[in-house]
């Protein structure tokens, strides 16, 4: 179950970065000067570490912290 | 002798010494000069991976493709994120088979996973094709940074041969530990050189980003989104790309090979999740591009326009660190490729074809002495036989991306056969070059190399069915 929702976490870059480009193709609305399609790509590049974390948190409640994992 | 050639020569040379000294009262067996004793913690892997990951094309392609073709740039922000992000996934279970069997390269992993050294070698030998064109790349790039960036006082050839004769240096003495230690000179100088030039020409030609986008707005309406000004490049292309590049990226044998220096799958596991902000700094790099179309429209050469932009906004010695800077960019993923290149080319083709008796030691010396064959090799290529730079690197990763099924159905799917991979990925290596040399790159609006990698994985995956079928899984047959 834990390794499942860390592996949705793990798909979240490639929906946003992939999968949803046709839908954000455009130039407006322009937003911290930059085109809105570079926004959202830069934007969503910046959050994949968060989602990187979160799925590492998710994950680790089955290994001990600090030993080998996933024995 | 001007401050630019000073900060440039001296650069070079600091390189050379760094990495030379960075194996001093190491044994040198294997084990240490190709995975630096399985010994690596964070900083000496994000060193060691930022140093391959960052490369000359970094500095050039990037901002030649927002100069000359737009929106399609974009796709450099991207691909690298979903390979960290696949990285996390993947590499630990990989790491974790590497300590077990003392394995030190990517064929090492087939051989072992398949146990077929037929395979190995096929690997090996499309990794180190792979790798050579690459390798020239860096040093193309090198020779034509080094040019601009000293005003055309030290000629492309000269440059080129002084760098790589160094680089081939610290890679013979030190190995990968050689590489991480003077990707701190690089990444430091690199880093620096990026975010002055990236926060600093939008603001001095236009007074803001916004202002710079506005203005290209206004003057190239269709530049800033798919496809650009690459009509073959839209959205679709766009995808497959990213997709493709992205599971390819760490099946370059250099930085899967990589990720067996590290200490602990900790290691791994916290490097895959701070990489992707290192891929913010490419935003800037774009912002050069992007200015340069407007400040110096008409480049002959798109890929000289960061350089040129640049020679225009700021004084010599800038420019001459950033050549400095391009240099040593160039130095750290040279290094590593030649570092693979020669262990792949003594252990798993020369060990494994001809001489299955050596040692460990013999196959040591074979890896030095590869070391000078491959250098001298790539050497008259760049120097003789220069190309374009980022078709070549795509034509790479056609390549070295059929390796993709092999490795993660061997790492998690048990039913994987050793048939269905090997067919596979002749399958996927042979549709990737009829695409791609036959000129069908985008086939169907879909990157070539993605094609083929489709084709490959549904040729494994079938096989693999096919052989297993009415057998009940097996408890870990491959991996173990």
């Amino acid at each position: 179950m834990r390794k499942w929702l860390a592996r949705a976490l793990g798909a979240v870059p490639f929906l946003m970065l992939v999968f949803a480009l046709p839908f954000v193709n455009r130039v407006e609305p322009i937003i911290l000067g930059l085109p809105f399609v570079l926004f959202w790509i830069a934007a969503w590049v910046a959050l994949t570490p968060l989602a990187l974390f979160l799925a590492d948190r998710v994950g680790r409640k089955n290994r001990p912290p600090d030993g080998p994992e996933d024995p | 002798m001007t401050a630019a050639l000073a900060i440039i020569f001296g650069t070079i040379a600091l390189s050379a010494f760094v990495g030379v000294y960075a194996g001093r009262r190491m044994t040198m067996n294997l084990e240490n000069w190709t995975v630096g004793g399985r010994r690596f913690g964070i900083v000496l892997i994000w060193l060691l991976m930022a140093g391959e990951v960052y490369t000359t094309f970094t500095f050039l392609g990037a901002s030649g493709w927002a100069y000359g073709k737009g929106a399609p740039t974009y796709y450099i922000l991207i691909y690298g994120t979903l390979a960290y992000t696949l990285s996390y996934f993947i590499l630990p279970k990989l790491w974790r088979l590497g300590k077990r069997h003392g394995l030190h390269t990517q064929p090492d992993f087939f051989v072992k996973t398949y146990g077929s050294r037929a395979l190995g070698v096929v690997v090996a030998v499309i990794g180190i094709l792979s790798i050579l064109p690459y390798l020239q790349l860096q040093l193309t790039g090198l020779g034509m940074i080094v040019e601009i960036g000293s005003e055309g006082a030290i000629p492309s050839k000269a440059a080129i041969v002084l760098a790589f004769i160094l680089t081939c240096a610290f890679v013979y003495t030190s190995g990968i530990r050689g590489s991480a230690w003077v990707s701190v000179i690089k990444d430091v100088m690199m880093i620096a050189a990026v975010a002055i030039v990236g926060f600093g020409v939008p603001r001095i030609h236009f007074g803001g980003i916004g202002r710079m986008f506005k203005a290209l707005i206004a003057e190239k309406p269709g530049h800033l989104v798919f496809p650009g000004a690459a009509p073959s490049m839209d959205v679709l292309w766009v995808m497959s790309t990213v997709l493709l590049t992205g599971m390819g990226f760490y099946m370059w044998p250099h930085i899967f090979g990589s990720a067996f220096s590290a200490k602990s799958e900790r290691i791994i596991r916290r490097n895959a999740i701070i990489m992707p902000l290192y891929q913010l700094p490419i935003l800037l790099v774009l912002m050069v591009g992007f200015t340069a179309l407007l400040v110096l429209p008409g480049l002959k050469n798109p890929d000289t326009s960061f350089l040129s932009l640049v020679e225009k906004t700021y004084p010599p010695w800038f420019l001459g660190f950033v050549g400095a800077a391009g240099a040593v960019t160039a130095m750290v993923p040279a290094s590593i490729l030649l570092l693979f290149a020669s262990t792949l080319l003594a252990k798993n083709v020369y060990q494994a074809v001809f001489d299955p008796g050596a040692g460990e030691a013999k196959v040591m010396r074979l890896s030095r002495a590869m070391v000078i064959a491959i250098g001298a090799a790539a050497l008259v290529l760049s120097l003789y036989f220069p190309n374009a730079l980022v078709n070549l690197l795509l034509i790479g990763y056609d390549g070295v991306s059929q390796f993709f099924p092999g490795v993660v159905l061997g790492l998690f799917w048990k039913r994987t056969s050793r048939t269905g991979v090997f067919a596979g990925l002749i399958v996927g290596i042979a549709v990737a070059s009829i695409l791609v040399f036959g000129k069908h790159d985008p086939f169907l609006g879909l990157n070539a190399g993605f094609v083929a990698l489709a084709l490959n994985a549904v040729v494994a995956v079938g096989i693999s069915l096919w052989l297993a079928r009415g057998r009940p899984a097996k408890e870990s047959s491959h991996v173990g």
